[in-house]
């Protein structure tokens, strides 16, 4: 797990005041989220509003399939409804339900949609991703959507609602997750990220990939 | 996985129902670089309802040890319970305690 270097929470030691210090992205101070009496809000310039929406569209479309960024959201509950995965054995039912059963050969994929059962127990793993994959990627898929809903192309200050707010958490996590595979991130990233320069091909996706570690650390403290 | 022998008439249970509650199933998250601590607990207390203590617990223990038990019950439970955690992007499996 990771704890970015800058605590945001007044109650914490070590407390910096949010708009002290905190990354930058082309030269714009991001303030991250904080709570208001009418939900949390954050403001975002048009280049991060345009950083956020390309990941998280990305992400959709990668979880989703090319129409997810833009198409309405599948409805509630569209797979693995009635199925029942007590039985594993059971030959007709794993004939009958559609889903897929091996995890997906994508790094990224696989980390999104990961295996539930061990490696010593594949049979069981698939099982339950023929029954529940679907519904983890409508979900995934309808979170990115929100943000997408929520985020304008010219950026600006954005108030979310608490089911909104959850939204945005899973789907910068999923993006966190997603860069997180590409570029190899570890518990030691922030002393990597000081050590990379401005060359290496990675630099500018740390930098950003630390941008919203810090956007969604703020967004979770305020809503505790 | 075991099958019982021929002969033996065995009744299984229905559905939705566990008839072996002393022989748990438990849901484990492992831990991972990029998932924030103060997220992880935030989801043991959304998911779970467990009070902010204990989920602070289970999440540094999934911090410090590589994983924790986070859940545990029948098996129908535990796989929705690492259903919801996927949804949640925490890196969970399920499997028997025994």
């Amino acid at each position: 797990m990771s704890e970015p270097g800058v605590p945001a929470d007044p109650d914490e030691p070590g407390y910096t005041d949010p708009d002290v210090g905190v990354p930058d992205i082309a030269e714009e101070i991001m303030a991250g989220f904080r709570r208001t009496p009418r939900g949390v809000s954050a403001r975002f310039t048009s280049a991060q509003a345009g950083i956020v929406r390309n990941l998280v569209g990305q992400v959709a479309e990668l979880v989703g399939g090319p129409e997810a960024a833009s198409a309405p959201p599948a409805g509630p509950g569209a797979a693995g409804e009635g199925a029942d995965p007590v039985f594993p054995d059971d030959l007709a039912s794993m004939l009958d339900a559609g889903g897929p059963t091996g995890a997906p050969e994508d790094p990224v994929l696989a980390r999104l949609l990961p295996d539930a059962y061990g490696d010593d127990d594949p049979e069981a793993a698939g099982d339950f991703r023929r029954y529940t994959e679907q519904g983890l990627r409508d979900g995934k898929v309808a979170a990115a959507r929100t943000v997408l809903a929520t985020l304008p192309d010219e950026g600006g200050r954005i108030r979310l609602s608490a089911g909104d707010a959850e939204a945005w958490l899973r789907a910068l996590n999923d993006v966190r997750l997603a860069l997180g595979v590409l570029l190899g991130i570890t518990e030691d990233y922030e002393r990597e990220l000081a050590n990379v320069t401005g060359t290496d091909p990675r630099s500018a996706y740390l930098q950003v990939y630390d941008w919203l570690t810090f956007l969604q650390e703020t967004l979770v403290r305020s809503l505790r | 996985m075991s099958v019982a022998p021929a002969e033996v008439e065995v009744e299984r249970p229905e559905a939705g129902q566990d008839a072996v509650p002393d022989t748990p199933w438990v849901t484990i998250v492992w831990n991972d670089p990029v998932n924030l601590m103060s997220y992880v607990t935030y989801v043991f207390q959304k998911v779970f309802g467990y009070p902010k203590a204990r989920a602070q617990k289970l999440m540094l223990d999934v911090h410090h040890k590589g994983k924790a038990v986070v859940s545990s019950g029948n098996r129908e439970a535990m796989e929705r319970d690492a259903e919801v955690l996927h949804g949640y992007g925490l890196w969970a499996t399920v499997s028997h305690d025994r």
